[in-house]
C-alpha cells in the first residue's frame, strides 16, 4: 500500500519552473529519502506535499487525500518538523507539547498519554518546566519531533531534521526515526547528509526539479555507477586531481580527503598507469591505489555531473 | 476549531508573560503619553512673564498693573527704568511682553481723555502671542468699563454698553484642554498598542520560523489570527479602562454618556486597528520593520490628522480626504460625543458604520496578502 503517490507534480513561479513533472511513490512504514542540492526543487516538493503549496500542474495523494483539491485532510493526516527549528524558545517543554497537541486536537486524556510519550522519547522527564531555549540542540531536535508526531500521523515530513546537529545527536535521532518506521509511520526525510541516506529505504534524487534517479541506496550504486571506482591516497591532493582529470582513461574525480577517487572506464588496465603518471612524470609520491566499492557520493556526482541528455 | 484557537491565544498570554520589553511597551508607553500629554501638553497659557515701563509712576499706573498681575494668567517680572531695557528683556526672553505708560496717562486720564498704552509682545511664538494679545485687550477692558462706571456713578448717571455677550462654552465649560485632550489620548494610545502588539507577535513567528509548524497544522489563517487577537484585544481594553480611570484620578475627566456605547464602539475600533496590525504584519518580515510600519501608520496620524490636536476643518481639502485613512479619525468624534457631550447613538451611527466597514476592508485585504504571499513562497 502507498502513503503517497505523486503523478506529474509540477510547480512554475513566474517563467521559473521549480519542480518539473515528478512522479514517484512511497510505499506505508517506508523511510524515503529525498535529496538534492540546494535550489533542486526539494523544498518546494515538500510544501506541495503537506498542502501549504498549490501546484501549478499534476496532483499527489497524500494519505489518501488530493493536495491539490483537499489540502485540509491532508494537513490532518501528516506531521511536519522542518529544518528551521518549530518550537517556541519562549515557552517550556510542556507548555510546548500542550499547545501543539491541542493545535492537532488532542485534549483530556490522550493529551495526557502523548505527553508521556514525547517525554519520554525526548528524554526530558522531570524536565517539563524548562524553557526549551535552554535545551540543547539534539534534544531540541527529538522534542521537535516528538510534536511533530504527537497526533500519531500515518505520515511524517522532515525537511532536514538533523542540520546543525552533532554526529552523536544525529545517530541516536536515526534510531528514533528507525522506531516511528517500525510503528508504520511513513517517513519522508530530506537530508544534506549522504551517510543519512544510507539508512533509507528508498532514495530519490532530485536535479533542477526532475528526479534523476530512484532506488534503495544499493540499487543506486550497482544500476546508475557501472564503471570501476579507485581511491587514491596521495602527496598534493588537488595537483594530483587536476592531473589526472586529463587523462583519457579517467571519468570522473573527485577529493574526500587526503584521498582521490576517480572512476575510469575500459582504457584503464592496472596501477602502474597512474602510478607512472603520478610519481614518473611528476614526482607526486603515491602511497597506495585500492578498487573500492562505490558510496552514495560517488554516484551522486556521477549522475550530477552527466551531461543532460 | 474553538480549542485551537484557545490554544493559540493562550500559547500568546504565556509568551507575552515572558516577554518583558512587550510588556514595557504596552502597559508603560500609555503611562508615559498620559503623562506627556496631560501635564506638558496646555494649550491655556498662565503666567506670562510681564515687565512694566510706567513712565508715570502714578497710583493709577500701579492700581492697573497690580490689578493685571493679581490673575493667574500675568506674572510681574519687574520694572523697568528706561525704554533701552525693554528690547533686551524681549530678545533674552527675560518677559513674554511689555506694558508702557506713557508720561501723562493718569494727567489725560484726570482730564476725561482718552489714554493709550503700548503694549510689546513676544510674537516668535504667533499662537501664544496671540492669545496674550486676547488676555490683555479682555483685561484693558474690563479695567476701563470698571472705571468708566465708577466716574459715572460720581456724575449720578447710569452706565449702560450697547451690545455685549454672554459666551457659554457647552460641554467643558471651564475650557479645560486636558478634558478635551484626554478622548484623544485613548485614541492614540489604543490604536497604538494593538497595531504594535499584534503585528509584532505575527511577525515574531515569521521571524523565528514557527509560522512554518502552524502552516503545516490543521490550524487555519482565520483560527489563528482570531487566537492572537483575542488577547490583544483584551489587554487593550484594560490600557482603556486605566487611562479613563487615570484621567478621572488626575484629570477630573468623567464620562458623561453610556458607558455600555463606550465599550461597545471602543471595541469596534479596536478590532479595525488590529486589523491594521495584521496588515502591517503581512506586509513587514522582521520585527523591526514592523515596529517601525506600525509606528508609522498609528503615530503620526492619529495626531495630526484625526483632529486629536489640529481641528480637521482648518486643513486644505485634499488633506481632509487624506485623514479618512486612519480609523482614529472616526473613533475620536465618537468618544468626544460619548465621553464629553454625553449624547446618544444617533448621533455617531455613521462614524460607527464607517469603523466596521474599514475594519472588514482591513481584514480582506489582509487575508489576501497572506494568502498570495503563501503561495508565492
Amino acid at each position: 500500500m502507498n502513503s503517497i503517490e505523486v503523478q506529474d507534480l509540477t510547480k512554475k513561479f513566474g517563467d521559473f519552473t521549480s519542480v518539473n513533472h515528478i512522479s514517484f511513490t512511497v510505499r506505508k512504514g517506508e523511510i524515503f529519502g529525498f535529496l538534492g542540492a540546494n535550489g533542486a526543487g526539494k523544498s518546494t516538493t515538500i510544501r506541495m506535499l503537506c498542502g501549504i503549496l498549490e501546484p501549478t500542474d499534476g496532483d499527489a495523494l497524500v494519505g489518501g487525500f488530493s493536495v491539490m483539491n483537499d489540502p485540509d485532510s491532508v494537513k490532518k493526516k501528516i506531521g511536519y518538523m522542518s529544518q528551521r527549528f518549530s518550537l517556541y524558545n519562549d515557552l517550556t517543554v510542556e507548555e510546548n507539547i500542550n499547545f501543539f497537541g491541542s493545535v492537532y486536537g488532542l485534549y483530556g486524556k490522550s493529551l495526557t498519554e502523548r505527553k508521556k510519550w514525547v517525554l519520554d522519547i525526548a528524554n526530558l522527564y522531570g524536565k517539563e518546566k524548562l524553557l526549551t531555549d535552554s535545551l540543547p540542540g539534539g534534544i531540541k531536535q527529538r522534542l521537535a519531533l516528538g510534536t511533530a508526531v504527537i497526533h500519531h500521523p500515518s505520515i511524517v515530513f522532515l525537511d532536514e531534521p538533523t542540520s546543525g546537529v552533532d554526529p552523536i545527536s544525529r545517530r541516536s535521532f536515526w534510531d528514533l526515526i528507525n522506531d516511528l518506521s517500525a510503528e508504520e509511520i511513513t517517513v519522508f526525510v530530506t537530508t544534506h547528509y549522504l551517510e543519512e541516506a544510507e539508512y533509507c529505504n528508498t532514495i530519490s534524487l532530485i536535479n533542477a526539479g526532475k528526479i534523476i534517479a530512484s532506488g534503495s541506496p544499493k540499487e543506486l550504486k550497482t544500476n546508475y555507477l557501472k564503471s570501476t571506482i579507485l581511491e587514491i591516497e596521495c602527496e598534493s591532493v588537488v595537483t594530483a586531481m587536476e592531473i589526472l582529470e586529463k587523462e583519457n582513461f579517467v571519468d570522473e574525480t573527485s577529493i574526500f580527503g587526503n584521498h582521490i577517487h576517480i572512476s575510469v572506464n575500459d582504457k584503464y588496465k592496472n596501477e602502474e598507469q597512474i602510478k607512472n603518471i603520478l610519481t614518473n612524470q611528476n614526482s607526486i609520491a603515491v602511497k597506495s591505489i585500492d578498487k573500492i566499492v562505490p558510496t552514495l557520493e560517488d554516484v551522486f556526482i556521477h549522475l550530477l555531473e552527466k551531461p543532460e541528455s | 476549531m474553538f480549542n485551537r484557537i484557545y490554544a493559540i491565544a493562550k500559547k500568546e498570554v504565556r509568551e507575552l508573560k515572558r516577554d518583558k520589553r512587550m510588556l514595557l511597551v504596552l502597559f508603560g508607553f500609555p503611562v508615559f503619553l498620559l503623562i506627556v500629554f496631560g501635564y506638558a501638553v496646555n494649550f491655556d497659557i498662565y503666567h506670562i512673564k510681564t515687565a512694566v515701563y510706567d513712565q508715570d509712576q502714578s497710583t493709577l499706573s500701579r492700581n492697573f498693573v497690580s490689578s493685571l498681575t493679581s490673575s493667574k494668567y500675568f506674572d510681574l517680572e519687574g520694572y523697568v527704568k528706561d525704554e533701552s531695557k525693554i528690547q533686551s528683556l524681549l530678545d533674552t526672553r527675560k518677559a513674554m511682553c511689555v506694558i508702557v505708560f506713557p508720561k501723562d496717562f493718569s494727567k489725560q486720564f484726570y482730564s476725561k481723555q482718552a489714554v493709550k498704552i503700548q503694549i510689546l509682545i513676544d510674537g516668535v511664538d504667533a499662537n501664544t502671542a496671540s492669545q496674550v494679545k486676547g488676555y490683555l485687550t479682555a483685561a484693558v477692558a474690563s479695567y476701563s468699563q470698571k472705571i468708566q462706571a465708577e466716574v459715572l456713578a460720581v456724575e449720578r448717571q447710569n452706565t449702560y454698553t450697547p451690545v455685549d455677550i454672554h459666551p457659554a462654552f457647552w460641554f467643558n465649560p471651564e475650557l479645560n484642554s486636558t478634558v478635551f485632550l484626554i478622548p484623544g489620548l485613548i485614541v492614540m494610545i489604543l490604536i497604538i498598542t494593538a497595531v504594535i502588539s499584534i503585528s509584532l507577535s505575527v511577525v515574531r513567528e515569521k521571524e523565528r520560523g514557527t509560522i512554518e509548524h502552524i502552516n503545516v497544522s490543521p490550524l487555519s489563517t482565520l483560527e489563528m489570527l482570531i487566537g492572537k487577537i483575542i488577547p490583544y484585544a483584551i489587554i487593550s481594553l484594560s490600557i482603556a479602562a486605566f487611562i479613563l480611570f487615570a484621567g478621572f484620578i488626575l484629570f477630573g475627566t468623567t464620562v458623561k454618556g453610556s458607558f455600555l456605547l463606550l465599550f461597545i464602539s471602543t471595541l469596534i475600533f479596536l478590532f479595525a486597528s488590529l486589523m491594521l496590525g495584521i496588515i502591517v504584519s503581512s506586509v513587514a518580515n522582521n520585527q523591526q520593520v514592523a515596529y517601525q510600519l506600525a509606528a508609522l501608520t498609528t503615530l503620526l496620524p492619529s495626531t495630526l490628522l484625526s483632529g486629536f490636536i489640529f481641528p480637521i476643518e482648518s486643513m486644505p481639502v485634499f488633506l481632509q480626504w487624506i485623514t479618512n485613512l486612519t480609523p482614529a479619525k472616526f473613533f475620536l468624534v465618537i468618544l468626544r460625543d460619548i465621553m464629553l457631550k454625553g449624547v446618544g447613538i444617533s448621533a455617531f451611527w455613521d462614524q460607527l458604520v464607517y469603523l466596521i466597514i474599514f475594519a472588514l476592508v482591513l481584514l480582506s485585504l489582509s487575508i489576501l496578502i497572506i494568502k498570495r504571499q503563501n503561495a508565492a513562497q
